[in-house]
């Protein structure tokens, strides 16, 4: 089983939700789309299931073109962030409910259920209505629905956004497992880098209706192929600098950092770029000889009990620095700081990239 | 602002509760310093916001009373007591522009046009909404609103306490970023009293200089985010707070040495570096270190194991092991590698808790523990 869109376009009311998109999901894979609120996320998983047409393009599911076929005649399960079920079933029922309605027998309908819920621990609760349930029992209850389907597409649109922080540690270690039974493609939609990189599979960062990248995720996050891509894959969010390369130098505007162009960055062009670099790379004690140091003022210290996110400003921009410790450093303390030019991204001035000596190394 | 004071505070929503299990809070003594920045953090269903309730006086306790700098205001309604709250979703007026929902309640107070636009001009400029000042608040996206929720909370000098119930919960992670270090710039800056709810670690941790952590209508522990990390009291803080949250597993605690509950006598043990006479006979004992105490090798000493799974998050690998049966998680750094299946796992005496029944039991020095 394949899917694909190619040359997708959603438009409503004169505004472009997707834009010109094609990308291809092959049988059997966990996918995760990446993006910020009003990227696209929720309108793409439309367009992949069927619920929404595409304005133009086309949808092929293997090979067959679906574009016109509506939803209830593919072979499609969604949930969504906020949960439906039935009020009135009970957890069984609310299970059953689509292999009921596709007219399965009775015998495999009953094995399916139970085999769901022993998977997503609701075998306790199967005679419960949902209004008896926690909010976790009863996303649990839809994601079993939709996985007892049997689905070639499943698509999960942030299905752990409302609940607790522990349970959705609990449910995204077991996604991937209970999942890879079924066969079929998993799409995820999340707003959250960490998410995707504990799902692991492949990522597409979405910008403003655009697959900005496709691959496999660990790849996505250590070689972005351009800064919007960067900025959606990092959290805390990454930091940047403006920097001109003129012969073996890179300098930022007013000089504060300067730093020898070594390795693939001394095969650059000269030109004006950006230094892109991850907040624990950033650090306030020398990490190497090779290390350029700089002088910031601390915006705030926050302290997570065996790290530290040190915000501080730095030649007009605001970078953060993730260190091991308790550091509570006062507000407006300069502090030196410590860059790594070999775990540096460098991005162009079309904001793609030019340079990753850091992914090279890690690779 | 004001110290607060809960004393003795207890609330079932039963009208005749028969035991601590009808209790959504369990009785509870404690209080929040003046100008201090709390959070209150536990799971959905952990009494966190009927806590925060009788705070704002939403709810009148079952028992005990509620002081505000010493004075008792467990009868005051909510008006009356003087509290500035930020909710989950923004409240703001749409038809009202950004300078006019900060200025209502102050003017909702009568206080002095002058007075009044000092106040507006000030919150504005702290939380960056000056430009957008003379805007309407409709069309606004979500975060520039909660912004506005979060000023209209803060414009007012005078209140006892703000009291933030999930505040960034609809924001995105970027923009959380930047008003969660706003949020406690500004703490910094104004030294108010603020408790903010949640059930997010990361929230809580970074906003707080105590965390109070509650568990089944109970707080289990109080304390700066380096206490809650470094010694957890109870397994449900270990489990908790930390991403993933600490290994536990039953052991046999046996001088200054444990045995994970399943293995055989004379098996592996596991040094503990201290003795625990303190334990109870009969207690349930476990051993709880934070993944990363844990240590991966490849030979030598430690716990035979199995590889279970390696997680690549970037920054660092989680990779969780089989020790006998006790499935534990390591967090290694973003070099390491971790080949083949079978290693070592070392756990690091000096960050073992032992637990039993849950709460934490203080060691003595291993000689008493060895005699």
């Amino acid at each position: 089983m394949t899917l694909e869109l190619r040359n997708v376009t959603r438009q409503v009311g004169g505004q472009i939700h997707i834009r010109d998109l094609s990308l291809t999901l092959e049988h059997g894979t966990l996918n995760v789309l990446l993006g910020p609120t009003l990227s696209g996320k929720t309108t793409l998983m439309r367009l992949m299931a069927g619920l929404d047409q595409p304005s133009s393009g086309q949808v092929f599911w293997d090979g067959v073109d679906v574009t016109g076929v509506p939803v209830r005649k593919r072979s499609v399960a969604m949930v969504y962030q906020q949960f439906i079920n039935y009020p009135t079933l009970s957890v069984y029922e609310n299970i059953a409910s689509p292999m009921r309605v596709a007219g399965q027998a009775k015998d495999e309908i009953d094995r399916r259920v139970r085999e769901v819920a022993e998977l997503l621990k609701l075998t306790p609760l199967l005679q419960r209505t949902p209004l008896e349930l926690s909010g976790g029992q009863q996303q649990r209850t839809a994601l079993a629905r939709a996985l007892a389907k049997r689905a070639g597409l499943l698509l999960l649109d942030e299905p752990l956004a409302n609940l607790d922080y522990k349970l959705r540690e609990e449910l995204r270690q077991e996604l991937p497992r209970i999942f890879s039974a079924t066969g079929g493609i998993l799409v995820y939609a999340t707003t959250e880098p960490l998410e995707a990189l504990l799902l692991g599979g492949s990522t597409a960062t979405l910008s403003e209706g655009r697959v900005t990248q496709f691959g496999r995720t660990i790849e996505v996050y250590r070689r972005p192929n351009s800064l919007a891509t960067a900025r959606i894959f990092s959290d805390p969010p990454i930091n940047t600098l403006a920097v001109e390369k003129a012969g073996g130098v890179l300098s930022s505007a007013t000089g504060l950092l300067r730093f020898a162009a070594t390795g693939d960055l001394g095969r650059l062009p000269d030109g004006a770029y950006v230094v892109g670099f991850r907040p624990d790379h950033l650090y306030l004690a020398k990490p190497g000889p090779d290390a350029v140091a700089v002088s910031a003022t601390v915006a705030i210290a926050e302290i997570t009990g065996s790290e530290s996110f040190i915000h501080v400003d730095f030649a007009g921009e605001r970078w953060v620095a993730l260190v091991h410790g308790v550091h509570d450093l006062a507000i407006g303390q300069t502090v030196p700081l410590y860059l790594e030019p070999g775990r540096f991204l460098l991005f162009n001035a079309a904001g793609a990239l030019a340079a990753a000596p850091g992914a090279r190394a890690a690779a | 602002m004001a110290r607060i004071h809960l004393d003795g505070v207890a609330h079932s929503y039963l009208a005749a509760p028969q035991g601590p299990q009808d209790f959504a809070v369990k009785r509870l003594d404690h209080v929040w310093e003046d100008g201090g920045a709390y959070a209150l953090l536990g799971p959905s269903g952990c009494g966190k916001t009927t806590l925060l309730n009788i705070i704002s006086g939403l709810i009148t306790p079952s028992q005990g009373h509620l002081l505000f700098d010493g004075a008792d205001v467990t009868a005051l309604p909510t008006a009356a007591r003087n509290i500035a709250q930020v909710f989950q979703f923004p409240v703001i007026y749409d038809t009202m522009t950004v300078g006019e929902n900060l200025a209502f309640p102050l003017r909702n107070r009568h206080v002095a046009g002058a007075e009044v636009a000092k106040r507006v001009a000030e919150v504005a400029q702290m939380l960056d909404l000056a430009p957008i000042l003379k805007k309407k608040a409709r069309g606004l996206t979500a975060d520039v609103k909660q912004k506005i929720s979060l000023g209209r909370g803060l414009v007012r000098p005078d209140v006892a306490a703000i009291l933030f119930d999930e505040p960034l919960t609809v924001i995105d992670p970027h923009l959380k970023w930047m008003l969660r270090s706003k949020l406690k710039e500004l703490h910094r800056q104004l030294k108010l009293t603020m408790i903010y709810v949640t059930h997010d670690q990361t929230e809580a941790l970074t906003f707080a200089d105590k965390v109070v952590v509650m568990y089944e209508g109970e707080v289990v522990q109080i304390g700066t985010p380096e206490e809650l990390f470094e010694r957890p009291a109870h397994t449900f803080v270990g489990y908790f707070i930390g991403s993933p949250g600490m290994n536990v597993a039953p052991v046999q605690v046996e001088g200054n040495r444990a045995r994970l509950a399943n293995l055989e006598a004379g098996g592996q043990q596991i040094s503990l570096g201290r003795a625990y006479p303190g334990i109870a006979a009969g207690a349930r004992t476990e051993l709880g270190i934070r993944p990363e105490y844990v240590r991966i090798g490849r030979n030598g000493a430690g716990l035979s194991a199995r590889v279970v799974k390696v997680d690549d998050v970037g920054r660092y690998r989680i990779v969780r092991v089989d020790i006998a049966g006790h499935i534990f998680n390591a967090i290694t750094a973003e070099e390491a590698r971790i080949d083949g299946d079978r290693v070592n796992v070392l756990l690091d005496p000096a960050n073992i808790h032992i637990y039993a029944d849950s709460r934490r039991v203080e060691g003595e020095p291993s000689r008493a523990g060895a005699a």
